[in-house]
């Protein structure tokens, strides 16, 4: 950073120049810094953030007080926590994106940084930063839970959730946020976009389910474009051989190449 | 410096903004003046980028404006003050635009003294504001960086009296430092009495550009005397066309200092001596009469004021 003698000054003194002889470019980081801020500054965002723990926590009490004594283990929790998260974090990532158009900060945001590439990117990587955050906040949790949990029924700790499975379900919550994310871009309308994402994970998954019960040449073919299914795959211990497949295509289908659309779409709108 | 050249924004057939080229300097107050829809805000938005141009160019501080490393250390920019999270508090609008552009986080401080914004006011959030506190943050949040330049969009909007005087000495100030200030409005005497050069723009074309002083200068004096006819002939005699106002004042070309010297070696006592009565704003009305959106003829609004 530089430090130029005109900033030192009140702003109402002195003479005015032109320009700052060695004013460095922003730095990615900073960028990432300042939209991890703006995803906590506001009251709304303040208590998605503040809800990510408290479903975590609402999440371990009910585990523990509903689910039959032989089922509280590790994996039980973890599930139990991370569901309700695969629901939130969508929303943090819409909205990170749709705000700037929906609240107009775009208008100073996209004018301090014209490089819309670089806010987006910054966008994203604070989603995963909070993502992956939410996910450890909800492994501790989890295991809070099953100690105390086990403590409390007097059975057996059980801790049957591995390193891999606790990856891949990270990579399942991710793959969820980023979804939102691309719906951001697509769609660029906060409303709109929370909307889309519920039909495409609750309605979309309905109507294959619909399909496949009646069509028995569709259930082969589901795991491929269902992108919720083949997510499953993620939540239900590491996936196999062909699963991780469906995975990719999936995601290719629902959320890459939409992506790229919706980066199209973002780099050409007009900010108004 | 802020320098346009031929900016052109067409949606489908429709031209928003057609050729508009202008040059804001430092060290002057540039007033760009037009009818609401004129193409003012389209023009400022493809200069910072938020618009792509359908041709043309702009650029700031002699770059184009995405080549600006941290743009918001060179222009300023008020676009839409209530552009704004109405979640986020004046204070917080503000700490993200000093951490974007890695500013010490005193400067929040200074500029919210600076825009006479106190410290409850600051705390509040912005959806509570006025249109007037919105302003005054969205000039703290131009002039945080301590750019050289500034651009704003109908920065008086919402202020009151006061206010519009604060904004208009601190806008002069700023050029008076080598500043250079572009700044829309759609009224005309919030520009006639800030600017140093005008841009007209009327249905997105340039209709009339230049200094304040030679835009006043071509509209001529207004001069009025007990006895008409002798002014009228004296001023004959000295080779000054003239023509008798409606309201029966003699209208001429010449400068106000001249008529005067005239009279004066005449012996004739002026009763009145001034600049052409609306002088810009008649100009204002008469080259925007067919593109505003109000059927007003700058003739007949004359005639009301007459009798009124």
């Amino acid at each position: 950073m530089t430090t130029t003698t005109s900033t030192t000054t009140h702003g109402t003194h002195g003479p005015v120049h032109e320009r700052h002889v060695d004013a460095p470019t922003i730095p990615l980081g900073r960028v990432v810094r300042v939209e991890l801020r703006k995803m906590f500054d506001t009251r709304s965002g303040f208590w998605l953030m503040a809800s990510l723990v408290i479903v975590g926590v609402v999440a371990t009490i009910g585990t523990i007080l509903f689910a039959p004594d032989d089922q509280l283990t590790h994996n039980t929790f973890a599930a139990a926590i991370g569901f309700p998260m695969t629901i939130v974090l969508p929303i943090i990532a819409i909205l990170a994106i749709t705000g700037e158009w929906s609240q107009r900060t775009g208008l100073t945001t996209f004018t301090l940084v014209p490089n819309r590439r670089r806010v987006l990117l910054a966008k994203i990587v604070s989603s995963v930063v909070v993502g992956i955050a939410a996910m450890l906040v909800a492994l501790v949790v989890g295991v809070a839970g099953n100690v105390v949990g086990t403590a409390v029924t007097g059975t057996d700790r059980v801790w049957d959730l591995s390193v891999a499975q606790f990856g891949t379900i990270v990579i399942g919550s991710l793959l969820c946020l980023l979804t939102g994310t691309m719906l951001g871009m697509v769609i660029r309308n906060s409303a709109g976009a929370l909307v889309t994402y519920f039909v495409l994970t609750l309605v979309l998954p309905t109507v294959f389910g619909i399909l496949a019960a009646n069509q028995p040449d569709f259930v082969d073919i589901r795991p491929w474009v269902d992108a919720e299914l083949a997510r499953s795959f993620l939540f239900e211990g590491p996936p196999q051989g062909e699963q991780w497949a469906q995975v990719a295509v999936t995601a290719g289908l629902w959320l890459v190449l939409p992506a790229l659309l919706g980066l199209r779409a973002v780099l050409r709108s007009e900010v108004k | 410096m802020i320098t346009i050249d031929s900016l052109t924004k067409k949606y489908g057939r429709t031209t928003v903004v057609d050729g508009v080229s202008l040059v804001a300097r430092p060290g002057r107050v540039t007033g760009f003046l037009g009818p609401n829809g004129a193409g003012k805000s389209t023009t400022m938005r493809m200069v910072v980028g938020l618009t792509k141009p359908t041709s043309g160019s702009s650029t700031v501080a002699g770059r184009p404006f995405h080549d600006l490393p941290n743009p918001g250390r060179d222009i300023g920019v008020m676009l839409d003050a209530s552009a704004q999270h109405a979640g986020r508090s004046g204070r917080e609008i503000l700490t993200i635009v000093q951490q974007m552009l890695g500013l010490p986080g005193r400067r929040v401080d200074e500029m919210l003294d600076l825009v006479s914004l106190n410290r409850a006011e600051a705390d509040r959030r912005v959806g509570n504001y006025s249109l007037g506190m919105r302003q005054r943050l969205g000039i703290a949040t131009a002039l945080i960086g301590n750019p050289g330049i500034l651009m704003l969009d109908e920065p008086a909007n919402g202020l009151d009296p006061a206010g519009i005087r604060w904004m208009r000495d601190l806008l002069r100030d700023f050029a008076d430092r080598g500043g250079t200030v572009l700044l829309s409005s759609h009224l005309l005497r919030e520009v006639e009495v800030i600017a140093d050069d005008i841009v007209m723009i009327g249905h997105g074309r340039v209709v009339c550009e230049g200094s304040k002083a030679d835009l006043v200068r071509s509209v001529g004096t207004v001069a009025r005397a007990d006895d008409t006819a002798t002014l009228r002939r004296a001023l004959h005699a000295a080779g000054i066309d003239t023509t008798v106002s409606d309201e029966g004042g003699v209208t001429t070309t010449a400068e106000p200092a001249h008529v005067g010297h005239v009279a004066f070696a005449a012996g004739i006592a002026l009763t009145e001596l001034r600049t052409a009565d609306g002088g810009l704003e008649d100009m204002f009305l008469e080259l925007t009469a067919d593109t505003q959106r109000e059927d007003t003829h700058p003739k007949m609004l004359r005639r009301e004021r007459a009798a009124a």
